[in-house]
């Protein structure tokens, strides 16, 4: 692997560990797999995009996480006070941005952001071919250390508490409706922020660029909490991170070995199958172990 | 204190399954009174507290507590006024969360919902103090999660949480039954010591005979949704679990079926 593949990966790693840290707050702080996330993502993307052209590229990326932080309310609106279920609020929510991603895009499919000062335009001349790797790098140190200090708010100890148990948080005083309304906005704020980084970072937007990104959140958590752990906070909040990054290089890997980049999706989505089901096999393992020691003899008996 | 008028509760009403869980309840608790509530399976008993706490909305009747109508209130308003034990130990904790973190969202009932720090150092020396009560070493186990407790030892640490804040009602449903004998008569003496010492108004269902008459300041006995025996003073004094079973048997024309009832 060369020096360039693996810095586009690192770069990679660490804008997508924003929007893989969003999908941490809704599928394990608040125990809610959330799929507005397709959606949130390119609406980031097409907010930052817009006002980049013209001439606003900072105000774009904050535009971009109110945005996201709208659609994530939107979704748990649907939920809370509508009853619908989760997966379902998320999937109209995503839905309904396709539309609502084009009206932003004054309806073209596509916008370039060839030649245009971007967020890393700033740094070019401090970090020289860096620009990205370390712009990127400071976003996402910023967002890992407002969201632990975050965390560790009262606000931060309900939201963790009612995707442990919600009953125990409305039997404590609390409306669990709001909190959800809370996570499920700051999750996908970080979404629309990413999403706002990544086109910025390759200068265009596409309606289509938001296909699958909870596949690959979720990827990068889980990847995250088995490879480096879950035994803190902090150490969960940076596994995700690292998850994020690692999913990079397993993808850039493959694709040196020779596989096609249209097969993307579907090792991402092979990958999250495989680790969601990691408990099945371990669980199956261990039988196989206990059937394997019984003696023959001890069988017969 | 709490009154409770011509509570009904009808479950899927409109259907063939249709049910009428409480008939015309009618309940009133003074200042510090401590009720237990022992009756079958589908007397109602879980269904009043339900009822009480917001969790189903009721079909008829009215619900004060300290004088003021809390009949509409969602459940997580009248929360903070109502502590609440239930009977499985996993439901009134967090378990992927310490015991210290437990206890300080226990400890914000009431209090606003913001960005100030989770814990503080001044409310530590006061979960401390607390958890010794408990007699369970917890207090040096603050940081550790609650999920690595056993299921006594999360029961009493729930019944710490409902109490920390003093609530105006404490609602205990068997909140002592999934537990092992040693265990459950150590969290039942700890539950007497926290309702007497705060003067809490009590309302605890049991599905133990000897229990009912052992603690608390009067008992109620709840048949196919209706109170069909409420005793205090000295009728209680005198009551025996071999003559609260005779009664019963002659006032619901019922034979009492069920075990646990009478064996626990």
């Amino acid at each position: 692997m060369s020096v360039m593949v693996l810095m586009g990966s690192l770069e990679l790693g660490l804008i997508y560990a924003v929007m893989a840290l969003g999908v941490f707050i809704s599928f394990r702080t608040l125990n809610m797999p959330d799929l507005s996330v397709d959606g949130s993502f390119v609406l980031g993307a097409a907010v930052s995009v817009v006002l980049s052209l013209n001439g606003h590229p900072f105000l774009g990326l904050g535009a971009a996480f109110i945005a996201g932080c709208g659609a994530g309310a939107i979704t748990a609106l649907l939920h809370t006070k509508l009853k619908i279920q989760p997966l379902l609020a998320g999937i109209l929510t995503m839905l309904a941005l396709y539309s609502v991603n084009l009206k932003v895009m004054g309806g073209r499919a596509n916008i370039p952001l060839i030649n245009k000062i971007t967020v890393f335009s700033p740094f070019e001349e401090i970090l020289r071919d860096y620009n990205k790797l370390g712009f990127s790098l400071a976003v996402l140190l910023l967002i890992l250390f407002l969201l632990f200090l975050f965390l560790k708010t009262r606000l931060g100890f309900v939201l963790r508490a009612t995707g442990d148990n919600d009953a125990m948080v409305r039997a404590l005083g609390v409306n669990t409706d709001t909190i959800i309304l809370v996570g499920l906005a700051l999750s996908n704020g970080l979404v629309g922020v990413a999403g706002a980084l990544i086109a910025q970072s390759q200068s265009f937007v596409d309606v289509g660029m938001g296909i699958g990104m909870v596949v690959i959140g979720l990827a990068s958590v889980i990847i995250g909490e088995v490879v480096f752990g879950v035994s803190s906070l902090l150490r969960r909040l940076m596994a995700v991170i690292l998850g994020s990054i690692l999913y990079r290089l397993i993808i850039a890997f493959a694709l040196e070995l020779g596989m096609p980049p249209t097969d993307l999706k579907l090792v991402s989505a092979v990958i999250v199958a495989i680790a969601m089901a990691m408990p099945v096999f371990k669980k199956r393992l261990s039988i196989v172990k206990r059937k394997m020691s019984i003696t023959p003899h001890e069988r017969s008996k | 204190m709490l009154r409770v008028e011509s509570l009904s509760k009808i479950f899927s009403k409109g259907s063939t399954n249709e049910k009428l869980a409480l008939r015309d309840v009618n309940l009133s608790l003074g200042e510090g009174e401590f009720v237990t509530i022992i009756g079958g399976n589908g007397a109602g008993k879980s269904t009043l507290m339900n009822c009480i706490s917001g969790v189903y909305e009721i079909d008829n009747g009215r619900i004060t507590l300290d004088s003021t109508d809390i009949t509409f209130d969602p459940e997580y308003k009248r929360s903070r006024h109502i502590g609440r034990v239930f009977q499985d130990p996993l439901r009134g904790t967090a378990h992927d969360m310490t015991i210290e973190e437990n206890l300080s969202i226990a400890f914000a009932k009431g209090k606003s919902v913001g960005l100030q720090a989770g814990v503080s150092k001044k409310d530590i020396n006061l979960f401390k103090e607390r958890l010794q009560l408990l007699d369970l070493g917890l207090e040096n186990r603050l940081k550790h999660k609650v999920g690595l407790l056993s299921g006594g030892q999360r029961q009493a640490l729930t019944l710490l949480m409902a109490t920390i804040i003093k609530p105006r009602l404490l609602l205990l449903d068997e909140h002592t039954a999934a537990l092992d004998p040693t265990i459950a008569r150590k969290v039942l003496s700890l539950t007497r010591k926290i309702v007497s010492e705060e003067k809490l108004c009590t309302l605890m269902i049991t599905h133990n005979m000897k229990a009912s008459l052992e603690y608390g300041t009067r008992t109620i006995m709840m048949h196919e949704g209706r109170i069909m025996m409420d005793l205090q003073g000295h009728e209680r004094k005198d009551m025996t679990v071999d003559r609260l079973i005779e009664q019963f048997e002659k006032r619901s024309g019922a034979e009492l079926d069920n075990d646990r009832m009478l064996l626990g």
